[in-house]
């Protein structure tokens, strides 16, 4: 077991090494000139070089990748070119050792950015992720158990129209109802717990949690419905009611094990894209977190923080990947490795 | 088959006999093909071989679970298995699950590459093939499976599953390829106007048919059934067997027939190899197979059928019991690979493999007690021919007094087991 | 009164193409320490009926009518709490294909304890020291290592011997094996027949062992009922029914199956067309549009009339379902020359 886990880190680190690779030739393929974008609107062709110069946008893309990648190792310092540095000292400015870049436009390093919007993102995934979870499984069983009738229909009709509806329109709309019209809840702004303590964070991360979680739910309400009762067909569960066991330990011990099984995987997934960023909830909602981040880059062109964003959201992949499949070995004894 | 799901149950559209009117008298004449009764199938002994399968060996990696993965082992799933198939003929191959039958098949349709041996086929050998080279000899043989639910595809038509070949070939011109289909749906005994259904609307039975007509579409010089009837109902396999009879005699085609019903493999195969761990352990012509075996796991096997006949007159045959399971192909045991389970095993057994040894007109054994059940000899018969002493270690003063090979074919002289010396016909 | 008594049992599923009649009309008895074969192709309601004697169909779905009276008791009008603790506890079940049959996450230990402990209040301990005692009943070798293993670790034949230990493991009066070889080896089949016979005497049970093979039956079974479209269609003593079988489907059974030991001039003489649909079931006799002997009898009666379930010509509580006046003479005539004419000559 534990030299599967350490094979499949490898091959993750492997994977990531080769899709940053690919993500900087990728970019650099873009039309616009970093360098230009990055000194602003008013910048002389002297100041656009020695932006070139000072972000090490003048060397070869394969250079600036190896670059890149030393200073996720190491630490890099800007700027870049050494008679620049020599000549202003002052200016200098470190990049400590996990440096995922320098986004000239919000002059701060990327990791720091990363660092100010990821608990948001965080905490909405890790909420959102509870409620859709918890929902979607408990609403999926039910409609299993009483397929046909009218609480199973009414539960797929549910999930159907929160599946179809988009995330902005539910998001605004309980915005607008819940904390607006009629004043339920506050309008949610993101609280650290340090500063609201458990009750504040939560009150306002709620409404953005419930919008992300309806549309999960819905998708995972339908899929533990079918993988329920593909479950009870099995000849397993036939043997399990010819022992003569109730119907709890049939349905949670031999139906539900073997149903929830996929979902694991589905699950791993889809938290660790959320991890990387809610987009359009929190675009939404207003919070700052890696989904507004990666809007904000993308509108400004901050090449920069779109590559560190992109490697990390793959980082969150691949180990929820492994993560996923070393779960997998603990559920079912069929995939351990001798 | 379970019948748990019996409201999926019903016949195809169109196919039930009350639903017929008028014709009901000829409700089964599409059968009619069918339904002449046929008797065993007879030799080809004379024929030549189409087929020459020499020391076939067949080998699947095994690999460690550690950091970096390293090969550790192999699992021997055919290992020196050696047969022929005359032209028009058919070698039933049977043997227990695991034994290595199945992927012998597929090394003959070369599904998968030999890790050694030759496999002759109408006088070249095309284990080496390459898979460029291999699309000409797809036309040549071809292959039945055994689930007929699984092996067709369920998004195309019949038409298009049994006329693909000709197009894939350019045979034929799109217009004539089908005229053709509708004749080999004929000739399989279904009705020629169905070729626009999908596979589903089939029963078991016809989609078997269809995966014959599928296979005799570029009229093969040799067919590979695995396991064509064991997916389907009592009363159907007999149609399936006497189709695959009558397309035999029909078109001349060789069969290479694998299945685990040694009955089955009697009626319809002239000659018949048993097989037991990758190793085929005895190959004879039909009589003296199911009524003379020699090796005790040909007689094993025989007495584990059920007879419905010895039964019903009061009585059962005595049973050989086998105790325990196969081994496993990664590390088969030393010697001969049935001694773990055999009640004949002796020292030699443990050190020496016994050779495939010819011991009458067509019949070869691989035991060093060969003998008929009952009369398995004291003393290993090989000992003498291999240059070893009872025990099985190699004996200084005794030669080899004959040259044991792994040919494929039969030669003119054989070792007679009870005179212990060298006989010819 | 017989131990196992099953009275005009029925079971129907609805759909929306109209009603699916599995089991249509089945009786038979059953004492302890005898065996049933039943013996039908796929569709013919053989294990429709034995589920329904464990309570097994679901009432959405199922239409379950008749009596099922074991030791005296309707098992069909107890409350389904009751029959649930009957289930497992006097009735237990083998099935075709043991790989499926066990769940593939629990150890086959837990598995058969698990049967042990709903219904004898005992530790776990004791019920995993019970489960080892069975798994070396079997014939598990090293069973309390064994114990241990998940289902995949186990080869077929021992998955089986498992599955037997876990359906006797309460000591039932009766035991409802389906298919209980089908997907085994011959060798590895004849060990659990073997192995079942032994236990029978051991345990004293009544066995129900459904089957399409005509050799299993003939080893195992007492009494042979064949069913046909939902139908019991012959029924009797194992001897009797396969030395003098008087429906022309049982006939088709006995001579489109090649026999290892048979005459070789024997021949293959299938029966013609597909088995019947139970939505839409032929009319008359189920069997006719197959039948080969249908033009003997006078009339469209195949047609038109189901036959009743009447005595053989040679009486001893045979029955069978045909319109055929004199069948004993037919099969003596005309079908056993063909299919084995050495039997012929001895007669």
């Amino acid at each position: 077991m534990f030299a599967y886990v350490v094979r499949r880190l490898f091959i993750g680190v492997i994977l990531l090494i080769v899709m940053s690779l690919v993500t900087f030739m990728l970019f650099f393929l873009m039309p616009q000139d970093p360098a230009r974008v990055a000194c602003g609107k008013n910048c002389s062709i002297a100041q656009i070089k020695q932006t070139e110069k000072a972000l090490g946008y003048d060397k070869p893309a394969l250079t600036q990748w190896v670059d890149f990648l030393q200073g996720v190792v190491v630490g890099r310092e800007y700027p870049e070119d050494k008679t620049l540095r020599e000549k202003a000292p002052e200016l200098i400015s470190d990049c400590a050792a996990p440096c995922l870049g320098y986004s000239r436009v919000n002059q701060v390093t990327v990791a720091s950015e990363i660092k100010e919007a990821f608990p948001v993102s965080l905490s909405l995934a890790v909420l959102a992720f509870l409620m859709w979870i918890i929902g979607g499984v408990l609403f999926g069983v039910i409609a299993a158990v009483t397929k046909g009738t009218v609480i199973d229909r009414g539960i797929v009709a549910l999930s159907l129209v929160f599946y179809a509806f988009p995330t902005f329109f539910i998001g605004l709309f309980l915005l607008k109802f819940i904390a607006i019209k009629w004043g339920l809840v506050d309008v949610p702004s993101y609280t650290t717990i340090a500063e609201g303590g458990i009750g504040g964070w939560l009150s306002n991360l709620f409404l953005p949690s419930l919008t992300l979680a309806l549309f999960f739910m819905a998708g995972y309400v339908r899929m533990t419905r079918a993988f329920v009762l593909e479950s009870m067909t099995e000849d397993y569960i036939r043997t399990a009611r010819a022992k003569g066991l109730k119907r709890g330990p049939v349905l949670f011990k031999h139906t539900m094990r073997a149903a929830l099984t996929p979902l694991v995987t589905m699950a791993g997934l889809d938290f660790a894209g959320l991890m990387g960023g809610a987009i359009i909830t929190e675009s939404v909602f207003n919070f700052n977190g890696l989904g507004k981040l990666v809007v904000d880059a993308n509108v400004s062109y901050d090449l920069p923080t779109l590559i560190g964003l992109v490697v990390l959201l793959g980082a969150f992949v691949i180990v929820a990947n492994i993560i996923v499949d070393v779960l997998y070995a603990v559920i079912d004894p069929r995939v351990r490795v001798a | 088959m379970s019948d748990q799901q019996l409201p999926m149950v019903g016949g195809m559209p169109g196919d039930d006999p009350t639903s017929r009117g008028g014709e009901r008298l000829g409700a089964a004449s599409q059968f009619v093909e069918t339904e002449r009764p046929h008797s065993a199938a007879q030799a080809h002994f004379d024929a030549e071989p189409i087929l020459e399968v020499r020391d076939l060996r067949m080998y699947f990696p095994v690999r460690s679970a550690g950091i970096i993965r390293r090969t550790v082992g192999n699992v021997q799933a055919v290992d020196g298995v050696s047969f022929q198939v005359p032209k028009g003929g058919s070698l039933g191959l049977v043997g227990e699950s695991g034994c290595g039958k199945s992927t012998t098949g597929r090394l003959i349709t070369r599904l998968y590459e030999p890790t050694g041996g030759s496999i002759e086929f109408d006088g070249r050998d095309i284990s080496k093939t390459s898979s460029r080279g291999l699309k000409p000899l797809r036309r040549e043989i071809q292959m039945i499976f055994q689930d007929p639910y699984t092996s067709l595809n369920p998004r195309h038509t019949v038409g298009a599953i049994v006329g693909a070949p000709l197009l894939i070939h350019g045979i034929l011109p799109k217009d004539k390829v089908l005229p053709r289909v509708q004749e080999l749906l004929e000739i399989v005994g279904l009705n020629p106007e169905h070729y626009n259904r999908y596979p589903h609307e089939f029963s078991g039975g016809q989609r078997q048919r269809i995966g014959i007509a599928r296979a005799l579409t570029l009229q093969p010089k040799l067919l590979v059934a695995d396991e064509p009837v064991s997916a389907l109902d009592v009363s159907i396999q007999a149609q399936v067997i006497n189709l695959l009879q009558e397309v035999q005699r029909e078109f001349d085609i060789a069969f290479l027939f694998i299945a685990h019903d040694l009955a089955v493999v009697r009626h319809f195969c002239p000659e018949v190899a048993v097989m037991y761990l990758g190793k085929i352990v005895e190959i004879a012509d039909r009589d003296s197979l199911y009524d003379r075996p020699n090796h005790p796991y040909t007689q094993a096997l025989l007495s584990a059928v059920p007879d419905v006949r010895q039964a019903a007159v009061g009585g059962r045959r005595e049973r050989i019991r086998l105790e325990g399971d196969v081994p496993s192909p990664i590390n088969p045991p030393s010697g001969c690979r049935f001694r773990t389970r055999c009640s004949l095993a002796q020292e030699i057994c443990a050190r020496v493999e016994p050779p495939l040894l010819q011991i009458g007109k067509r019949h070869k054994v691989a035991c060093h007690f060969a003998g008929e059940l009952g009369h398995h000899p004291e003393r290993p018969v090989t000992a003498s021919l291999l240059g070893v002493d009872d025990t099985g270690t190699p004996d200084p003063g005794a030669s080899p007094s004959i040259e044991v090979g792994n040919d494929p074919g039969y030669a003119d002289t054989w070792f007679d087991l009870q005179r212990k010396t060298m006989a010819g016909a | 009164m017989s131990f196992l008594s099953v009275r005009d049992l029925r079971v129907h599923f609805p759909t929306i193409d109209g009603v699916v009649k599995a089991t249509d009309g089945l009786s038979f008895d059953l004492e302890r320490g005898k065996t049933l074969g039943i013996v039908g192709e796929s569709g013919s309601g053989k294990s429709v009926s034995t589920s329904a004697i464990l309570g097994l169909h679901r009432r959405t779905n199922a239409i379950v009518s008749g009596e099922i009276l074991l030791d005296g008791v309707d098992l069909l009008k107890i409350s389904d709490e009751d029959m649930r603790r009957r289930r497992g506890r006097d009735v237990a079940m083998i099935f075709q294909d043991p790989l499926s049959a066990m769940h593939p996450y629990y150890r086959v230990g837990n598995q058969i304890a698990e049967a042990y402990r709903v219904h004898h209040d005992v530790s776990k301990k004791a019920a995993r020291a019970r489960a080892i005692e069975m798994l070396d009943r079997v014939g598990i070798p090293q069973p309390d290592r064994r114990v241990d293993d998940y289902p995949h670790q186990f080869s077929g034949g021992m998955r089986q011997r498992a599955m037997i230990a876990m359906a006797l493991i309460n000591n039932p009066s009766l035991l409802i094996a389906d298919e209980p070889t089908t997907a085994l080896d011959v060798t590895v089949q004849a060990q659990i027949l073997d192995l079942l016979q032994d236990l029978q005497r051991d345990f004293d049970a009544a066995v129900m062992i459904i089957t399409h093979d005509l050799g299993v039956v003939a080893e195992m079974a007492h009494d042979v009922l064949v069913m046909y479209g939902g139908r019991c269609v012959e029924y009797g003593s194992t001897k009797e029914i396969l030395t003098h079988p008087e429906m022309p489907y049982t006939w088709g059974l006995l001579s489109s199956i090649p026999e290892v030991g048979a005459d070789p001039e024997a021949k293959l003489l299938p029966i013609p067309g597909n088995p019947p649909s139970l939505l839409n079931p032929p009319s008359g006799c189920h069997f006719h549009p197959r039948c080969t002997h249908r033009d003997k009898v006078p009339g469209d009666l195949c047609w038109t009339v189901s036959p009743e379930l009447t005595p053989g010509t040679r009486g001893d509580g045979h029955l069978k379902r045909c319109h055929l006046a004199n069948p004993d003479v037919v099969y003596e005539r005309e079908v056993l020359p063909e299919i084995a004419p050495d039997l012929v000559e001895e007669r």
